[in-house]
Order: C-alpha cells, then sequence, then structure tokens
C-alpha cells in the first residue's frame, strides 16, 4: 500500500525570525492549490520566536484532502533560507534519503556535502539585492530554488502568486528575485542512498 | 459567487462573520484568537462591513456588549480563548440564561497556569454547564459553515452558540476551503428580528430576580418560576439538535455541504471498534483507521462529534451500541476523575445492555505534539487488548506522549 508520505509531499522551512519563511511557505501553498493540488497545509510551527532566532514551518502538499495536521516528522524536501542555521539546527533530521536539500549559502555547492542527499543551492542573498530588494530579503528568492530543484509548481505559477503576496512591497522585483535564482539554482544527485519519489 | 481560496482559519472565520451579516463585533485579544477579530476590525475600518467595532479592555466586557448588542435586537459576534473565555464565565451563564441568540468563536488553547498559547479542549469543556450549545469544527470548511449554521441555529433556539477550533492546528493554519456566495448566505440567514429587542415604547421587566415559584404577572398571566426557566432552557436545548439538522439540510440543499451535522462516522458502519474524538484530532484519525484497516486487518472506525453540548446521547449510542469497544480520545479532562467526554459517552451508553468496552485517552495537552504513529500503536494495542484488568483500572484515563 501507499503510506500517506508516498502521496503527499512534505516540505519543511527553516529560516530565522522575521526572514520570512512563513511568508514562503504561505506563497508556494498558493501556487500549489492554484496549480491543482486539492490538499494543501501550511501549518507554521509556533513557539517563543525571536528576531533572528531559527524558526520553522511546515508545508503538506497533496492531489487529495489532508486530514493528518501534524507536524511533518519526515519531509521530503527541506528549504533553508540562510545557511548558517546548519550549525544551529538539524535541519536533515528525518529527511528521508535521497530528499531533496535546498540552501540559499554564498558558498559553491561543493562546500555543502551531504552524500544522502539531493543537493540544491544558490545565492539568494546576492540574487535578491540584484532584483532591487533590500539586502537580506530572501524569502520571495528562495521560492525560485525550490521551483527549480522540486519541479512542484511551473516558475510563471510561482512569480504571479508571489507578485500577488508582495503587493505594494515592491511585487516585480521580488519576483524577478525568484526568477533569478531559478536560473542560477545548483544541483547534485546523491551520491549514495535512494532516489527521490 | 462562491470562492474558493487558501487562508488562515481565523481569517476563515472572520469571512463567515462577515458573510453573516454581524453588526456587532466586541472583541480582547488573545492568542491564538487575535488574528480573527483583527481581520473583522479591518474589514469594518475599510467599509467592507457595515458592523461596529467595540474595543473593550476585557474579555468581561466584550460578552457583556454582545449581550447588550442581542438584547437590542442586533446580531452580535465575539470570540476568544483559554483564559479569555473563563474570563468571560459569568457573562456566558447570563447569555444563555437570557436567551440571547449570538455566536462566539473559541480558538482551543489550554488553561494556565502554567501558561501556555498551543491547542486542547479544556477552555471549552471547563464551560460545557453554562448552557451554551458547543459545536467543533475540524477543518477550515467547517469552520464557515458552522459559523454560518451557528448564527441561524442561535437565532431559532434563542440559545447562544459556540463554535470550537482547534488553536494553531486550524487558526494559524493555511488550508483550501469555499466561501459561500454573499447573496445566498444572505436568504439563508435572514436578518436577526428579535420579538423582546429593548424598546422604550414597549417597556418590558427582563431577567429580574425571580421568585422561586411561578405566579402571575401584572396582566394575570402565569409567568414561570426560576426552575421553569431553566427547566425550558434545558428543554429546548435538547430539541436544538433536531433545528440543527433542519438547518443543516437546508444549507446542504443550497450549498452542497452538509449531512453529518450531528455525528460524522468514518468507517463505522461494519467497524468493531470505533474511535470517538472532537476537532482536527477526529480527522486525523482517519488516516489511522485507513491504515489499521489495511495493515493490520482491523475493524476500526472513528466517530466525530460535532456538537458537544447538547450532548446527542441517543445518537452516539445508537452508532456504538454494536461495537466492541470504543476509545476515546480527548485534549481536556475532569480532574481528578477522567475525561468529560469519555464521561458524557460512558453515560450514553449505560442503558444499552451490549455496551462496548471503553478506553479513554488523554492527548494533546497544551499542544503536545500528537504523533499520528502514537495514535495507531494505542488504538491498536486497545483493539488488541482482552480485558481482565481490573474494571477501576480499564476505567481509568491512559495519558498518550507523557515526557516524565
Amino acid at each position: 500500500m501507499q503510506t500517506p508520505s508516498q502521496q503527499m509531499i512534505q516540505i519543511r522551512w527553516h529560516g530565522r525570525g522575521g526572514q520570512g519563511a512563513i511568508t514562503a511557505a504561505k506563497v508556494v501553498a498558493e501556487a500549489t492549490f492554484k496549480s491543482g493540488y486539492g490538499g494543501v497545509v501550511m501549518a507554521p510551527t509556533f513557539g517563543t520566536e525571536r528576531r533572528g532566532a531559527p524558526v520553522s514551518t511546515s508545508l503538506k502538499v497533496s492531489r487529495e484532502k489532508i486530514y493528518d495536521l501534524s507536524p511533518i516528522q519526515f519531509p521530503d524536501i527541506v528549504v533553508v533560507l540562510d545557511y548558517l542555521i546548519l550549525n544551529e539546527v538539524d535541519v536533515t533530521v528525518g529527511l528521508k534519503p535521497g530528499g531533496l536539500l535546498i540552501l540559499n549559502s554564498p558558498r559553491p555547492l561543493s562546500d555543502h556535502p551531504f552524500p544522502d542527499f539531493r543537493v540544491a543551492v544558490a545565492n539568494v542573498t546576492k540574487f535578491g539585492i540584484e532584483a532591487g530588494l533590500r539586502k537580506g530579503i530572501v524569502n520571495s528568492g528562495i521560492i525560485g530554488a525550490l521551483g527549480k530543484a522540486s519541479g512542484l509548481v511551473d516558475i510563471e505559477v510561482l512569480s504571479q502568486c508571489i507578485a500577488n503576496e508582495f503587493v505594494g512591497r515592491k511585487p516585480a522585483e521580488n519576483a524577478r528575485a525568484a526568477e533569478l535564482v531559478y536560473a542560477a539554482t545548483e544541483i547534485r544527485e546523491p551520491s549514495r542512498g535512494g532516489s527521490h519519489a | 459567487m462562491s470562492e474558493k481560496l487558501i487562508d488562515s482559519g481565523n481569517n476563515a472565520a472572520a469571512m463567515a462573520v462577515q458573510l453573516a451579516a454581524a453588526e456587532v463585533i466586541a472583541a480582547y485579544p488573545i492568542t491564538p484568537q487575535t488574528p480573527l477579530t483583527e481581520k473583522l476590525s479591518e474589514l469594518i475600518a475599510a467599509g467592507e462591513m457595515d458592523a461596529e467595532y467595540v474595543a473593550v479592555e476585557s474579555e468581561h466586557s466584550a460578552l457583556g456588549v454582545c449581550i447588550g448588542a442581542a438584547s437590542a435586537g442586533v446580531r452580535a459576534f465575539t470570540a476568544t480563548s483559554s483564559n479569555g473565555l473563563l474570563y468571560m464565565s459569568e457573562q456566558l451563564h447570563w447569555a444563555a440564561g437570557a436567551r440571547l441568540p449570538m455566536v462566539m468563536c473559541v480558538v482551543n488553547r489550554g488553561i494556565g497556569a502554567p501558561w501556555s498559547v498551543w491547542n486542547d479542549h479544556q477552555d471549552a469543556m471547563s464551560q460545557r454547564d453554562a448552557g451554551w450549545i458547543q459545536l467543533f469544527a475540524k477543518d477550515h470548511q467547517e469552520i464557515v459553515d458552522i459559523t454560518l449554521k451557528a448564527f441561524r441555529l442561535a437565532e431559532l433556539v434563542h440559545i447562544p452558540v459556540m463554535v470550537n477550533y482547534d488553536g494553531y492546528y486550524l487558526s494559524h493554519t493555511y488550508m483550501p476551503f469555499e466561501l459561500p456566495d454573499a447573496a445566498a448566505v444572505k436568504e439563508f440567514l435572514p436578518a436577526y428580528e428579535y420579538a423582546h429587542a429593548l424598546d422604550p415604547q414597549k417597556p418590558e421587566s427582563l431577567n429580574t430576580v425571580t421568585l422561586p415559584d411561578s405566579r402571575n404577572d401584572t396582566n394575570g398571566v402565569k409567568q414561570p418560576g426560576y426552575m421553569d426557566i431553566r427547566h425550558n432552557l434545558h428543554q429546548e436545548m435538547r430539541l436544538a439538535m433536531d433545528v440543527l439538522e433542519e438547518i443543516d439540510a437546508d444549507y446542504q440543499q443550497r450549498f452542497g455541504r452538509g449531512g453529518a451535522p450531528i455525528l460524522d462516522p468514518y468507517c463505522c458502519e461494519d467497524a468493531e471498534y470505533i474511535v470517538v474524538a472532537m476537532g482536527t484530532i477526529a480527522n486525523q484519525f482517519r488516516d489511522v483507521v485507513d491504515r489499521l484497516r489495511q495493515e493490520d486487518g482491523l475493524k476500526v472506525g472513528v466517530l466525530a462529534l460535532q456538537v458537544y453540548r447538547p450532548f446527542p446521547t441517543a445518537k452516539i449510542a445508537e452508532t456504538l451500541q454494536s461495537a466492541k469497544g470504543v476509545m476515546v480520545y480527548e485534549k481536556g479532562l475532569s480532574y481528578g476523575n477522567q475525561g468529560a467526554l469519555y464521561a458524557d459517552l460512558k453515560s450514553a451508553l449505560y442503558p444499552y445492555p451490549a455496551r462496548p468496552q471503553l478506553h479513554n485517552f488523554i492527548v494533546g495537552l497544551g499542544g503536545r505534539d500528537i504523533r499520528t504513529e502514537d495514535l495507531c500503536q494505542t488504538l491498536k494495542t486497545a483493539c488488541q487488548q482482552d480485558d481482565l484488568s481490573a474494571p477501576e483500572q480499564t476505567d481509568a484515563p491512559q495519558w498518550i506522549g507523557l515526557q516524565l
């Protein structure tokens, strides 16, 4: 039989308080819903958030309605908005072998050896500035990396949803950041372990 | 036109209240309810909702304002959570005793001390005897649909209605739902007309000191005493279940959703073991039921209780009486005894000679993770258990996920 996780794509997002991980997950939730996924659940994890402290949020996507709202334990995809969080949080905990790890990092792909996982890296911070955003705005850009590496939703739909979300807050620049990151994301297949569903 | 969208549970509730054309909103902020009334105040400030938003200094006053508004024949709404609901407690009893229709969303959260902002059902359970109708939603669609039905129910039976939904699991989670067409809602829920609306031209004496015995009023008409009034509240609350079913049937005809306003069973027809739960955990059990049926061949089902007060005694007993085992999973308890829902269920089943074996599980207090794996394991164990332990042992609640 299929376990729920095989029918469902589970994405866990790691960022810092104030970085906009929840907004990014919300945009992708909207985009997947518009792309025909009937089951979409975006659930922020609430704790004692402070600006700058590591936070996480979860997004479950399925063709069918989702009944289980419990937190993600075994994600298919992990998105990290700031590579320095790797020093503070074990972001790959529960990530399935062959699962996808997406990093915003200024360092090259080779500096992030995760042999069990498919790894996607882009310098989202840099492309944000190039697109005309204030330094440190990465929550729109990282969506481009997710779009490229997962193939879950077309970049056009993602751009449109970003522009809708950021109305009055540089919508075109935010969408542009995602498009630049989409084009520049580098991906490495896992050197061992299974393949990603 | 109805609209399909994806948004938070709090925003879904706010949009339903907007569609219901509530005329007075009075609320005091408390997590995780706050975004709901924030959204309503935004809608009112933007001119998208024709209502008076009354900012108050406490929950006690919030419900006081709603009591005033409803007394004047105005459709009123408030929302709260946790200790905020407890601070309203006196007014809750008043609103019910005065038979004032209004709707309140309770975004369920654990009660302090110690402080918790996370979800359980202790807030709602602690107010179960206040005389309010208590409904529970399992997802965003139900938040919308139940809230709309709640206004009509409250106004038909003259009993206030509490719409409960799980803090964070629903309040802050984004999920798809359909918002019904505004004009169609207007037909489903016509303007509120209150026969006893405060009117200087038609003075009435309401809720004054009411003597133990009935007596004749100034016109020589016999008026009930306190006990008679309270008896009527109880009786009419029991009858409210039939009214809710009628409302639901009408809602289903108009909007295409409904059919399970009181009990929502999943795989219960042939089930030997049935889980009973309220709110989102009942939906989580659907996946557990699928798994145990496929992997272990266990004939299990889950029965979501959508109405806690009035308690659907006969309906629930009918559904459960022929099961071998019934497992009650709940997010609250009557301290020093057992789960309140469990006790209610046990009492409902007592008159049936072939009543099932019962198990009580306490889960997810103050937001403790409810792992699907734990639900699978505990349910499976309970199904396979040949109960040879002492009755008082079987009857004691089992705590899931303790970290002692």
